[in-house]
């Protein structure tokens, strides 16, 4: 457990020198564009645009003969319609309100932010919403961070391959703890000896999923930073992935409590089920919307520190503005930490409660 | 208008998981310092419940995001 | 609003993108990481053990060397008690044996000179009568010659006789 805690200390303080420095570029280069520009700040849609996700991954505004550019990297598009079937094509094609085989990137109004099929019938235009399978941002982000937690500990399997048995040292010692702690002070102290081997695949899976989107969430740079989960569909999966583990390991009693809870009269057995059928679901629910809204307001809060800069318009307030970016880094790294630990402990504990049997 | 109301929602929020969280911390420190050698297990008890008022006052924040 | 609102595309992703890591890491990464740690901590537990038992082996060693130790201890001084025992056996047998030699002999030596003394006894007497006849017959000589010196020879020769 020291150990551990002097590992995520120092990680904090390596990963927070290079946030500064990048954020120090970023906020600066966000500054001069808006001073040429003139414009009034928006800072609700820029933190928004930032926490969102989009169709392209955009790394920087900058302003080149007078005129706003983007610094894009575009992402694949894949779309699906009852009238085109499946489309695949590059998202630099729907740049700047383009059309493109008769898909757009609507930029405001009800559908601002999603691709949709124009098609004309009659001489009327008519918008259809294709099923959008594109690689967007979070996705990009995602797979960027399951390769890096796959090839993390495949290569941490094949140095056990290699090792043995003896002491661990190099990526054994920086995981090692931390596998220990997810199944000794989750897996072992909520569900037991007997059962915890059965769900530790599941749960050190998604605590490194989860911890690792966390921290790659927080590094400013491509191919980090995408607000992997701080995405409500990414939350949403992971909930569900425990909703239903929970589910098929219900004992018996785990239904007959929900059937028939003890000690209730059988008269209120109208209310009850209701009630606990509703909990069944509010379980998961809170567990996506913890996970969502811890990151998300961890991003935001970072971009409205940052973002206090350009709403007053003065180099002045940068450097309390970075002083509490940099307060907040740390706060988010323990968050990311804590977040994914609160998930996995919150998924044995439902589950435990499933597995539980008569005493 | 709406923005500012629902700043003072999140606000309200706020209030009630910080008095929440605050009782929680409070007495799990009590238990630690009546019972150190439970340490561990009040410590988990402690983040759980946390946890549990944590997503009770995020559902207000997630509905002050909603335009 | 479409902030809180889940997309069909990102969902489809995770969903793979995370049974694959699920699955993956759980054959390729889980199991054997897992496994090497478990056989790690036996193996410490073993080493542990067995230190243990070899502590006990030991403690074990030197009781029972204690107990042989002492039990030698035991033998060489019942053995000594016995053979002191024995010496002042011996000693008083030999005193006794002594003793009993030594009243033997004396006995025998009494014995002895009361035979001599009666045999001296009997030859004083053999010689008595010698002399007594030998006596009588120089007083029968002499008895003729006179009287009186019959007398002073008999007187004289009670006074011989009486030399024995």
């Amino acid at each position: 457990m020291i150990n551990f805690r002097k590992f995520v200390v120092n990680t904090g303080w390596i990963l927070l020198f290079l946030f500064t420095s990048v954020n120090f570029a970023l906020a600066s280069e966000k500054e001069h564009s808006e001073d040429s520009s003139n414009e009034e700040f928006d800072a609700r849609s820029f933190i928004l645009d930032h926490v969102k996700d989009s169709h392209e991954w955009h790394i920087a505004t900058y302003t080149s003969h007078g005129e706003e550019k983007h610094l894009n990297v575009p992402l694949p598009v894949i779309l699906y319609s009852n009238n085109s079937g499946l489309s695949i094509f590059m998202s630099s094609k729907l740049a700047h309100g383009h059309t493109y085989k008769g898909f757009k990137l609507e930029e405001e109004g009800e559908y601002a932010g999603k691709i949709v099929e124009i098609t004309e019938s009659e001489g009327e235009e008519n918008i259809l919403i294709p099923l959008d399978f594109s690689i967007t941002k979070t996705v990009f982000g995602m797979f960027v961070s399951v390769i890096i937690v796959l090839w993390l500990f495949l290569s941490l399997a094949k140095s056990y391959r290699k090792s043995g048995v003896s002491e661990p040292k190099g990526l054994q010692a920086v995981l090692e703890p931390v596998v220990l702690f997810v199944r000794d002070d989750i897996a072992k102290l909520i569900l037991g000896k007997d059962h915890y081997e059965k769900y530790l695949p599941y749960l050190l899976s998604a605590f490194f999923f989860i911890w690792i989107n966390n921290i790659l969430g927080l590094i400013p740079v491509f191919p980090f930073g995408a607000n992997v989960t701080g995405n409500i569909s990414v939350t949403l999966v992971l909930a569900v992935f425990t909703f239903i583990v929970t589910q098929i390991s219900g004992k018996k009693q785990y239904w007959k409590h929900i059937v028939a809870t003890p000690g209730v009269p059988f008269w209120l057995a109208p209310v009850m089920i209701p009630v606990e059928i509703i909990s069944l679901f509010t379980k998961p629910f809170a567990l996506m919307i913890r996970l969502f809204a811890n990151i998300v307001a961890g991003h935001m809060s970072l971009l409205t520190f940052i973002g206090l800069i350009f709403i007053f318009k003065s180099i002045y307030v940068a450097p309390g503005s970075i002083f509490f970016v940099l307060f907040m880094y740390t706060i988010e790294i323990l968050v990311g930490f804590l977040q994914a630990y609160i998930f996995t402990i919150l998924s044995a504990v439902f589950i435990g409660q499933a597995i539980a049997e008569e005493h | 208008m709406t923005g500012t109301l629902a700043g003072i929602g999140a606000g309200l929020a706020v209030i009630g998981a910080g008095i929440g969280i605050g009782m929680i911390g409070g007495r799990a420190t009590e238990a630690i310092a009546r019972q150190p050698e439970a340490y561990s297990m009040i410590q988990t008890v402690m983040i759980i419940t946390a946890a549990m008022i944590e997503g009770v006052a995020l559902f207000a924040v997630v509905v002050s995001l909603i335009k | 609003m479409d902030l809180v609102t889940p997309g069909i595309g990102l969902i489809f992703w995770q969903v793979i993108a995370f049974l694959v890591l699920l699955f993956v890491l759980k054959k390729y990464a889980w199991k054997p990481v897992l496994n090497a740690i478990k056989s790690r901590e036996e193996r410490i537990k073993g080493a542990l053990a067995s230190a243990e038992e070899a502590k006990e082996e030991m403690k074990k060693l030197k009781a029972d060397n204690e107990v042989i130790i002492k039990e030698a201890k035991d033998e060489r001084n019942k053995l000594l008690q016995e053979a002191r025992e024995i010496k002042s056996q011996m000693i008083e047998d030999a005193k006794a044996q002594a003793g009993i030699e030594s009243k033997k002999m004396i006995e025998s030596a009494k014995l002895k000179i009361e035979s001599e003394k009666d045999a001296a006894v009997s030859e004083i007497k053999k010689l008595v009568a010698v002399f007594s006849v030998d006596i009588a017959e120089k007083i029968l000589k002499k008895e003729l010659d006179d009287k009186k010196e019959q007398q002073a020879l008999i007187s004289s020769s009670l006074k011989d006789l009486k030399l024995n």
